[in-house]
């Protein structure tokens, strides 16, 4: 139980998948103008990154009993690809509200690196099964706070004439996202796994 | 050979397996979409400007085809002849569409209003507004730098002499112009309204005057003049009421400054009262 607890933290704030490991920048810069589409990204992370490695991790296990551990990614983008398709067909005909929610970004995630870094992390690893799931949920809950916590900052950028013009736009949503990911590396050391 | 083989072999089925689970869960699974939605999508403009009040052209069609009471008439791009196409889809009547238009409540072009200052670098009516309220003298009005001209997405609205003017035939009421203005200068009215006030400064008259030459300063010769009882001088503005006013323009000839003015008579409105009157 502490070994799940120390996951969760390690990987929400330590080594925050965006801020620290550098996977899925682009919906970081793409989707954090607004919060609402912001969290609405981040919770459909969250819930691929889940299911993902809920598939890949048996899938790992297949490859090494033929031998073929070297075609992970290929075989995991493949795996990850279909998945989303199918979770989304699932959700379009059972639970239209969620897939009304998550609509736009799940198609966006099919082949994020984020969800691909967090699958072959636990492999990586050496997680078990019920260690992956929770590396996952915590790896996409830290996308969600860096999310949260970005759309926030840029926010205050948007519209902001004290902005020199070299700086506008992307230059200062760079620039601001290096300095946030500064800040998270205050969190280095906390947790040893 | 079997280096190969193996894995060549096993990626094959993997993805076989995998397409043959979403070909069949594609089958299982789908969802039929409605038809009306589909044809009511057709018809409607596809600006997905969001002024009907719905998220984008899709999702007011799939509020009509859920909900057939809803009106038709929403969509002011499109106007009545949308609407009657819609009606016709959904075989319901339409409702009559009443044409609106942006309304600029500011004539205070740079012959009329004075500058406090030349401003560099910021080319922004938000921008200009945070530095010392911008350019005019008047905090109230039109700003000029055009934020209203390059939302607008129907070529619509124009800074001309400094003061923006819509263009009522193109314009198609869907508000950007509205939203974006920091002054919140313009507003969304009916297009049968031809007579509007075009000031909007509460100060008192002197320092109205002061500060523009077209600003309203609250005289009251409009309210006496007026037969229906249309305007009112609030806060050192005059108001016309939308529902009373009759558009005789009566106002528009007794206003003392260029506040008033009245759109059908075709006057620019960039021009001073005085120079439209000779």
């Amino acid at each position: 139980m502490v070994k799940f607890l120390m996951i969760l933290l390690s990987v929400i704030l330590v080594n925050n998948c965006i801020l620290a490991q550098f996977l899925g920048i682009c919906p970081f810069l793409g989707v954090s103008k607004k919060l609402d589409s912001a969290v609405g990204m981040g919770v459909a992370v969250t819930f691929v990154m889940v299911l993902a490695t809920a598939v890949t991790w048996p899938v790992q296990n297949l490859l090494n009993s033929f031998g073929i551990g070297y075609l992970q990614t290929v075989v995991f983008i493949l795996v990850i690809a279909s998945l989303v398709q199918l979770v989304e067909m699932l959700l379009k005909k059972f639970i239209p509200s969620l897939h009304k929610a998550l609509g736009v970004y799940l198609p966006l995630i099919t082949t994020n690196c984020a969800v691909l870094g967090v699958t072959i992390n636990n492999i990586d690893y050496g997680y078990t099964y019920a260690e992956s799931l929770v590396n996952a949920l915590g790896t996409g809950l830290g996308f969600l706070l860096a999310m949260i916590i970005f759309s926030g900052m840029r926010s205050k950028l948007e519209g902001n004439t004290a902005i020199p013009k070299a700086f506008q736009g992307v230059p200062i949503v760079l620039v601001s996202a290096s300095i946030l990911s500064l800040a998270f590396m205050g969190f280095s050391g906390l947790v040893t796994l | 050979m079997g280096a190969i083989f193996t894995p060549v072999v096993l990626v094959v089925v993997i993805g076989l397996i995998l397409s043959v689970i979403l070909t069949i869960a594609s089958k299982v699974f789908f969802v039929p979409v409605d038809e009306t939605v589909t044809k009511l999508v057709e018809e409607l403009p596809g600006a997905n400007c969001g002024a009907c009040g719905f998220a984008g052209c899709n999702d007011y069609a799939e509020a009509m085809a859920a909900d057939h009471s809803l009106s038709t008439s929403m969509c002011p791009v499109g106007g009545a002849a949308v609407a009657a196409k819609l009606a016709e889809v959904l075989g319901v009547e339409a409702g009559s569409a009443e044409k609106k238009v942006a309304v600029v409540h500011c004539n205070g072009n740079c012959d009329a209003r004075g500058s406090i200052l030349e401003l560099q670098g910021i080319t922004t009516c938000e921008g200009a507004k945070q530095f010392y309220g911008g350019v005019s003298a008047c905090s109230h009005g039109c700003l000029g730098f055009g934020d209203c001209e390059a939302v607008c997405d129907f070529d619509a609205i124009h800074v001309c002499n400094g003061v923006a003017v819509v263009d009522r035939e193109k314009c198609v009421s869907c508000g950007k112009c509205e939203k974006v203005c920091p002054n919140d200068v313009i507003t969304i009215a009916p297009e049968k309204n031809k007579v509007i006030v075009q000031c909007k400064s509460t100060e008192k008259a002197k320092d109205t005057m002061k500060a523009c030459k077209n600003g309203c300063i609250g005289c009251g010769k409009c309210v006496k003049v007026c037969k229906f009882e249309a305007i009112k001088v609030e806060n050192n503005v005059a108001f016309i009421d939308p529902e009373l006013c009759k558009n005789c323009g009566l106002c528009a000839k007794e206003c003392p400054v260029g506040a008033i003015n009245n759109m059908r008579a075709k006057r620019k409105p960039a021009a001073p009262k005085e120079a439209a009157e000779a």
